[in-house]
């Protein structure tokens, strides 16, 4: 049994005119303790809303089906009520603009003890002790806790950030682009973090992200979005040295490396629209391999062994590569 | 376009931008001197026709600033910039507008920079008008269309109409660019171009600039995005705190670096291949704010190989390594 499994989550959100748009689509995944998994792909692919999803946090406009099992139960079933135990408890989230989550008029410090007072988990001194060995352990001295924060830099906030998110001692953070506002030395100080919080604590993450460099450097696996839907999913290394399906491909190629050879390409085109019924694969537009098949038949996410799946019809093409 | 060999076509020399820093009346009232946020601290570089100079550096390092000198968009406290030959570092405006129409600026982000108002004829008409520029309405028109045409939004009949709303983030990027390029113009100063975009898109809009580089175009793009730097700059510099640490061809700078802010900054890049994991050399804490400038080389406080004299010598840029014009500015060299 995993820690985490996603299974046929779907979110549809309501649109004027009675109009829905199918933001994911059926997506799965699963996640071990310990587990560093990427969720990787552009914006409007709907890695941010499966995860807000995962944590029930979608907007009332829109709805989900499917199921979120933590260590086999499901959290999603019974809403609000099955998902409060569990939220910061067991899965703790990081956005992207730390000075968002934090509130600009209070001590950073008594935000943390805020957390550990309604959960329950510390009172009083305790709290503050508490927090003060949270700060410590994201690399932020004790004292700074009776800061204020925009006294601290964007590093610094997104620490703290971290910080809070690990207040409950959760199995499992998800961050979403934890680092993307952020310069690359501060970037590498972040992810050197995340990478000691789960070596250190066994902590399995969850990373959000459209950078496909830092999922490189931080993950074991990943799970490549694409119209809402995995399209592929596999190892890392597997999916930069072999993918399986022509976006993965693509998406690498299009990345500019610091050594690499030659110049990178964009993808043509632009995502299909979700609000309107997809026919065939969803990238067929876009694909520089496509045959009559992608047109008409839209693929579904297959297993391909050694651990790892895709949704393109040329994996059924014997001894082809995609 | 006027041709003059191997004259750069920008070319600035021991350039200062310095911003006061607010006192407040208490401040004032107190007589406390004035404090200056010293964004760019003495820089010269040089932009030739056909070459693409990236900037890059960490956020608050003097790279936009630097960019809003060359435009004559701040006012620098001295240093001298030149343009096609001419010092332009004190033209007054009335003289300066023949030369906004060679100099041309795209921003970060087309989201913003777009009116949403405007069609995308419009949109790229104005530049032309605003210059008295491109005669007869016929003729301005047919300036659009090739602007259009060059920036590859094509048929250009398929986008004159349009708005910005019904354009994706590249597309839109390519009108502002459009509108650049519809006047002409000798010098692009990109202020990252791409970083507002999806990945998919980037290399589109790098690629692009980099064939009106071809074209004789000189750019001048700032960057925090040192793996975009190097597969699209012809030169790099970087700065820290104002100056520039290390400049070269972006192939030495990138292969052969040799400040150690530069290596340490280029150790943190991540790789796209997971086997070439970077072995990280990670710098504590941020730089420090442009008011209060360290001693000395302003890295030592967190330079990995700093001696004693690092505190005192503030060092020049020198040529090192492996080519005549790669140089950095660190004594350990």
């Amino acid at each position: 049994m995993s820690l985490l499994t996603a299974e046929d989550l779907n979110v549809w959100f309501d649109l004027d005119g009675g109009r829905e748009l199918h933001a994911v689509q059926g997506v799965g995944f699963s996640l071990e303790p310990g587990e560093r998994l990427g969720l990787v792909g552009e914006s409007g692919c709907g890695k941010t809303t499966t995860v807000l999803g995962l944590l029930g946090l979608l907007p009332p406009s829109a709805s989900i089906s499917g199921r979120v099992l933590l260590n086999g139960v499901d959290i999603v079933a019974g809403g609000e009520e099955t998902m409060r135990p569990h939220r910061w408890v067991d899965l703790a989230i990081v956005f992207q603009g730390a000075m968002n989550a934090l509130n600009p008029v209070k001590t950073v410090g008594s935000q943390i003890v805020e957390v550990l007072e309604l959960h329950e988990r510390a009172r009083g001194r305790d709290a503050r002790a508490r927090t003060g060995e949270l700060l410590e352990s994201v690399g932020i001295p004790a004292n700074r806790a009776e800061r204020f924060p925009h006294e601290f830099s964007g590093g610094m906030r997104q620490r703290a950030a971290i910080a809070m998110a690990l207040a409950c001692s959760p199995s499992i953070l998800i961050a979403d682009e934890p680092t993307t506002a952020l310069d690359v030395m501060v970037q590498a100080q972040i992810l050197e973090l995340l990478d000691s919080l789960c070596r250190d604590f066994g902590l399995a993450l969850l990373l959000v992200t459209h950078d496909l460099p830092v999922v490189a450097e931080l993950c074991d696996r990943a799970a490549v979005m694409y119209a809402g839907e995995i399209v592929e999913h596999g190892p890392m290394d597997a999916l930069y040295h072999e993918p399986r399906h022509p976006y993965t491909r693509l998406l690498f190629a299009a990345t500019p490396d610091l050594h690499g050879e030659g110049v990178p390409a964009s993808i043509p085109g632009t995502p299909p629209r979700l609000d309107q019924p997809l026919v065939g694969c969803p990238f067929h537009t876009r694909c520089d391999r496509a045959f009559a098949r992608c047109t008409e038949e839209r693929p579904v996410l297959k297993e391909l062994g050694d651990d790892r799946s895709a949704a393109c019809h040329l994996n059924d093409v014997v001894a082809e590569v995609v | 376009m006027s041709q003059n060999g191997n004259r750069p076509l920008i070319a600035v020399e021991d350039l200062v931008v310095r911003y006061p820093v607010a006192r407040g009346l208490g401040g004032m009232l107190a007589r406390r001197p004035q404090r200056f946020v010293h964004a760019v601290e003495g820089i010269s570089f040089s932009v030739k026709r056909g070459e693409l100079l990236a900037l890059v550096g960490e956020s608050g390092c003097g790279k936009t600033t630097t960019a809003q000198a060359v435009l004559r968009l701040v006012e620098p406290v001295s240093g001298r910039i030149e343009f096609d030959g001419g010092d332009i570092t004190t033209l007054q405006s009335r003289a300066l507008r023949p030369l906004r129409r060679r100099m041309q600026l795209i921003y970060q982000d087309p989201y913003e920079s777009l009116d949403p108002r405007l069609s995308v004829r419009a949109a790229v008409e104005e530049p032309l008008q605003i210059h008295g520029l491109g005669g007869s309405k016929t003729e301005r028109l047919e300036r659009v269309r090739e602007a259009l045409s060059v920036v590859e939004l094509n048929p250009p009949e398929l986008f004159l109409e349009r708005y910005p709303h019904e354009l994706s983030g590249g597309q839109r990027q390519r009108v502002a660019i459009a509108a650049s390029v519809v006047l002409g113009p000798d010098l692009l100063v990109a202020d990252e171009p791409v970083s507002m975009l999806d990945v998919s898109v980037r290399a589109g809009i790098l690629n692009l600039l980099d064939r009106l580089r071809e074209d004789g175009l000189g750019i001048l793009m700032i960057t925090h995005d040192l793996s975009t730097a190097a597969r699209f700059a012809d030169r790099i510099a970087v700065m820290y705190l104002g100056r520039i640490v290390e400049e070269g061809p972006a192939r030495s700078v990138v292969g052969n670096p040799q400040h150690p802010y530069t290596k340490a900054l280029l150790s943190v890049v991540p790789r796209r291949d997971p086997r070439e994991r970077s072995k990280r050399e990670i710098l504590s804490g941020e730089a420090p704010d442009a008011v209060r400038i360290p001693s000395g080389c302003r890295f030592h406080p967190r330079c990995p190989i700093a001696i004693a004299d690092c505190k005192r010598i503030d060092p020049a840029l020198e040529r090192v390594g492996d080519g005549a014009d790669h140089a950095a500015a660190c004594i350990r060299l």
